[in-house]
């Protein structure tokens, strides 16, 4: 089994997680980055990697590039073996990271609610599809419905439009009274505002509704239609593809697992980042949802911070009280309405993985007492898209997870030869 | 004419752009579910990050989840892990 050092080992190469890494080298640490995917930029810079693009992607992938971070990408967080000892699983094994500080960035997932049909091939989350179009899933000439709530519809069907696909329809469950609140509280963040018209732009004869949602999805083996209900009326509309997410949920699994504080779903931190437990940083998404900006500047806090340089600059305040703002105004405006509880019929499997029906469920009293009737939430996944939607359906806290937190070979588990003990265990 | 690579899905040879994940391959070619459920109903691809490993599919032998993997040349793919 491989084992590696370092001084501050940062989890989740997305922006929080390269602006910490970065930041902690500048400030004099030696930091490991590491990310499941395969390369650096998490969710929302994915496929930028050799790419020319947007100024700030650009600015910090190319620091990341020119910075001596020692970045390892392929790997998945298993557990901790002992605190400061993390266990990963990738291509090529096991791989156990010591650290004398943890930076986590371990970001957000798309919320994902069930309806009827919602589990048949075609039927993806909306930001999901965008992640998987970037890593060369054909859609040119496809027909796509894009659905759910929160800007991230607008940015999901831009991206669908250009790689050649057909967008017929944008529904926002979210009235048309707070988006228009939503638009005027962007008035703040001319960066934002300006975004969003340039994505509306590039929507030009798509239409987006307000008030609107998918009540069903239809096929045999395929996505066939969906039924779209718009305010008082439902339709019916033939397409290849649905791209459905209701906004994002923070991965809170590593902070449970490490027993950080949580509060309102998310990691509670300082104003250094610094979580509820010694040594252990949070930034980003996992410390509430709040965007890009939120990330780099959370990052960037908590890289310094774990590198032992505390001082907040004038800058890094002042960035930081603005992206708190829109956090704010973004879970104020895109509340989810209550009909979408009332979608999934009896019959509808809630958990995917262990094929849990709703009708099972509903009767449970909570998450744990679910997982011990039914087997919800201990499939694969491990809960991760049906804890959210339980969270949701009936206000249950997700229960806690416990290691290993994904599927991994039994060979994870096999301790290292010592030199008391040169016999590596079976 | 986009650089390609081949594999092997369920046993036949395909060819699949260079650089994209294994979910995008398994699409590409022609494959629309990657697993069945436990009533044998199809599931495919759905999160793209990780998350809900629908996309799970056996890689030269080991369990992983397509969206996360790159297509490599000569690589061996098994559905329904």
């Amino acid at each position: 089994m491989r084992e590696l050092r370092t001084e501050i080992l940062v989890i989740g190469a997305g922006p929080a997680g390269i602006a910490a890494a970065v930041s902690a080298e500048r400030a004099g640490a030696r930091a490991l980055l590491v990310d499941m995917q395969a390369e650096p930029g998490g969710q929302v810079w994915r496929g930028q990697w050799d790419k020319q693009t947007k100024y700030q992607s650009r600015r910090w992938l190319a620091a990341l590039r020119q910075s001596p971070v020692d970045c390892r990408y392929g790997l998945r967080l298993v557990d901790f073996a002992a605190p400061g000892l993390a266990v990963f699983d990738g291509p090529d094994g096991t791989l156990r990271i010591r650290c004398e500080r943890l930076v986590v960035a371990s970001g957000a997932r798309e919320r994902l609610l069930p309806f009827p049909g919602w589990t048949l091939p075609g039927v993806f989350g909306a930001g999901g599809l965008q992640v998987l179009v970037k890593n060369g899933w054909p859609v040119a000439g496809k027909r796509i419905v894009v659905a759910g709530s929160g800007p991230l519809l607008l940015a999901a069907a831009s991206s669908l439009r250009s790689a050649g696909a057909q967008v017929l329809l944008v529904a926002e469950q979210t009235a048309a009274s707070d988006l228009v609140r939503f638009a005027a509280s962007l008035v703040r963040h001319p960066a934002k505002l300006a975004q969003a018209a340039a994505l509306r732009l590039r929507l030009a004869g798509v239409p987006y509704r307000s008030s609107a949602w998918i009540e069903r999805a239809d096929g045999d083996q395929q996505l066939r239609s969906v039924r779209v209900r718009i305010g008082r009326y439902s339709e019916r509309v033939d397409c290849d593809a649905l791209a459905v997410g209701f906004g994002l949920v923070p991965n809170l699994e590593i902070a449970q697992l490490l027993g950080c504080a949580i509060a309102d779903g998310a990691v509670v931190v300082d104003e250094h980042q610094h979580s509820s437990v010694a040594g252990i940083y949070f930034a980003g998404e996992s410390c509430g949802i709040g965007g890009v900006d939120q990330a780099l500047v959370q990052g960037e806090i908590a890289g310094r911070a774990a590198a032992g340089s505390a001082r907040l600059s004038f800058g890094l305040r002042r960035a930081r009280r603005s992206s708190q703002h829109f956090a704010q105004s973004l879970n104020a405006h895109f509340r989810l309405r209550d009909e979408l509880r009332e979608l999934a019929a009896a019959d509808t499997v809630l958990c995917r993985c262990e094929n849990v029906r709703y009708g099972a469920v509903q009767v449970c009293r909570s998450q744990r007492d679910a997982r011990l009737q039914t087997r919800l939430g201990m499939g694969h996944c491990q809960g991760r898209i049906c804890g959210a939607a339980c969270a949701f359906l009936f206000g249950w806290d997700a229960a806690t997870p416990r290691p290993p937190l994904a599927p991994v070979p039994l060979s994870c588990f096999t301790v290292p030869p010592t030199e008391e003990n040169p016999q590596e265990s079976p | 004419m986009p650089a390609e690579v081949r594999i092997r899905v369920d046993g036949a040879m395909v060819s699949v752009p260079v650089g994209c994940s294994v979910a995008a391959a398994l699409c590409h070619a022609g494959h629309s579910a990657t697993r069945q459920a436990l009533d044998g109903a199809p599931r495919a691809a759905c999160c793209g990050m990780g998350v809900c490993f629908e996309c799970r599919v056996r890689i030269d032998g080991v369990e992983r989840l397509g969206c996360l993997t790159r297509v490599a040349e000569g690589m061996e793919i098994d559905c329904d892990a």
